[in-house]
């Protein structure tokens, strides 16, 4: 019990840091949160101009879990890159916490942070269109975006490795890791669209499922025990991808110390 | 079995029973230890045949940044590692730091091995490194309360010692909510060795923490790092290629040249160890030259050491 308290005592470390970064960047994320609007508008008035009630919804709904998702994933992902171009790695890697505490303080207010972005992001959609959300199964979307996240959380903590292996192209790979999971999960189109396979590709984007399943409990207002084919994959992906991430970080780690990577910056 | 996270004789009110009190450095005004649970005869740091390699680049042979490094540092000693850039200074403070592995050897910190017991050590430890690494845009307030939480401190009491130690480095509580980007250099680095002593490290890793200081704030941290000396039972091991620094500061030099350490007395032993190769009282220029065959005048003064990649 000692333990676990002491752990997430830790993890708020990382919590308050970054929100004191946030509040220190604010005009920077002002800036990224009128992007993000405008990008999801420019998105979803494609919907809005073909008269299609359904596609609006679709693309409503795909640009708004995206951008949750996304961030998720960037926060997590790139938390050890930030420190490389701070130059406080070394600082926070001499400190004594174990790094599951690190990463779930990331993940915390990654979660957090993402969860505030995408309301914004929301209340600026629901200004210009009228969302029929009447037959909407809540439960649903709760269940998914709780699997989603916690899926994301592993694939970023795993991702999070290649800036701590590689100092100067592993941003460089988390980024094409996200465009590639952009691309094949269905964001803004059905995966069927896709070829082959990029198909192929996309059963191990945690996304697709997120998506396919939000679609349908929004929109269609389906239930949980109808969206098992869903809910499996991302359960497996849950369970599978947090301590895969969190072994993969440790042996990373390892590998930086031997090699002396912790002390270069991006 | 030892899993590294039982209590260490890390914070301020700890009061386990302790066979030896280290009096806590940075905190003079308050009736502060912190406790030890360490026999008496255990050296702060002790290496033992240490050796560390770096491959740079593919296809060439691995560089030797540390060669066969053997040291016993007692407690409350300031044991000054004086060398050029390059000569592996750094290397051996991130290996003491558990920021590198090592190849080969062992290295204890008050009995602990640093990479058996790797979480114990760093609660004992903290590092003053030559760049002052800071998340610029917070203030300094808000990096320490950083490092605080990260060592298990509270916050509340966390600022008033953070105050309080920065007021003793001359930093007024009135410059401590601006982004420490606003900060010079000197302060920087006052801050830095502010950040180390609120962790209240019973081993103190100080990395060129005067280098590339104006000389007003070389002599600040000087001063601060012989009061610490003068007036506290402080373990500190200081890296230098400053060699009025490594007198004035260190009860023994060792000297470092190409990994390895090729003399290592107190700084009067080390010139009486050269003075017969001179006709006039030696200076620890003259010791270093003697030594390494090469003179610190000509160092160029970056960081870019030797490990990486």
């Amino acid at each position: 019990m000692a333990m676990l308290t002491r752990d997430l005592k830790a993890s708020m470390a990382f919590v308050e840091r970054n929100f004191n970064l946030t509040k220190r960047y604010w005009g920077w994320e002002v800036a990224w949160l009128v992007y993000s609007v405008a990008g999801a508008l420019a998105v979803t008035l494609i919907g809005e101009s073909l008269g299609d009630e359904r596609l609006l919804l679709v693309l409503v709904i795909g640009t708004i879990f995206w951008s949750y998702l996304a961030i998720v994933f960037e926060f997590i992902a790139e938390a050890v890159q930030w420190e490389r171009w701070e130059g406080t790695l070394e600082y926070t890697f001499m400190a004594p916490i174990r790094r599951h505490a690190q990463l779930l303080g990331a993940a915390f207010y990654a979660v957090i942070f993402g969860l505030v972005h995408t309301v914004f992001v929301l209340m600026a959609l629901a200004m210009f269109f009228e969302l029929d959300l009447a037959q909407a199964n809540w439960g649903t979307v709760v269940a998914f975006t709780l699997l989603g996240t916690i899926s994301f959380i592993g694939i970023g903590i795993a991702a999070s490795v290649l800036p701590l292996m590689y100092v100067e192209r592993g941003a460089q790979m988390v980024f094409v890791l996200q465009s590639v999971l952009l691309l094949v999960s269905g964001v803004y189109y059905s995966i069927e669209v896709l070829p082959e396979w990029m198909q192929f590709i996309s059963q191990f984007s945690p996304a697709t499922y997120v998506l396919d399943g939000v679609r349908a409990g929004l929109i269609d207002g389906v239930g949980l025990d109808e969206l098992l084919h869903d809910v499996w994959p991302l359960l497996v992906m849950a369970v599978v991808f947090i301590p895969l991430g969190l072994w993969a970080f440790g042996r990373a780690e390892r590998y930086a110390k031997r090699t002396g990577r912790l002390k270069r910056v991006g | 079995m030892q899993t590294g996270l039982e209590p260490q004789p890390k914070t301020l009110t700890d009061q386990r029973p302790s066979a030896v009190e280290v009096p806590q450095v940075a905190l003079p005004e308050a009736d502060l230890t912190v406790q030890v649970d360490v026999p008496a005869e255990l050296p702060a740091l002790l290496a033992e045949h240490v050796t560390k390699r770096f491959q740079v680049g593919r296809k060439k042979r691995p560089v030797m940044a540390i060669n066969d490094v053997s040291l016993r540092i007692e407690r409350g000693e300031i044991y000054g590692v004086l060398g050029a850039n390059g000569s592996g200074k750094s290397t051996l403070i991130r290996l003491f730091s558990t920021l590198l592995t090592l190849d080969t050897g062992r290295v204890e910190v008050f009995g602990k091995d640093i990479e058996r017991d790797e979480m114990a050590v760093k609660r004992m430890i903290n590092r003053v490194s030559v760049d002052a690494a800071f998340f610029k845009k917070l203030s300094p307030f808000e990096n320490l309360a950083y490092a605080a939480r990260l060592y298990g401190m509270d916050a509340k009491p966390a600022k008033a010692e953070s105050i309080r130690i920065l007021s003793r480095l001359g930093i007024a509580e009135k410059r401590l909510g601006r982004p420490v980007e606003q900060l010079s250099r000197g302060m920087q680095q006052k801050v830095a060795i502010a950040r180390a002593l609120l962790t209240s490290p019973i081993l103190l890793l100080m990395d060129e923490p005067t280098t590339g200081l104006d000389p007003r704030s070389k002599l600040e941290v000087q001063s601060f790092v012989e009061q610490l000396r003068d007036t506290h039972d402080a373990t500190i091991v200081l890296t230098t290629h400053d060699m009025d620094e490594a007198q004035r500061l260190c009860r023994r030099i060792g000297i470092l040249n190409e990994g390895r350490i090729v003399a290592e007395d107190t700084p009067e032993r080390l010139k009486a160890l050269v003075a017969d190769d001179h006709g006039q009282e030696p200076t620890m220029h003259n010791v270093f030259m003697t030594f390494t065959g090469r003179s610190l005048d000509d160092d160029v003064e970056d960081d870019s050491e030797d490990e990486e990649e």
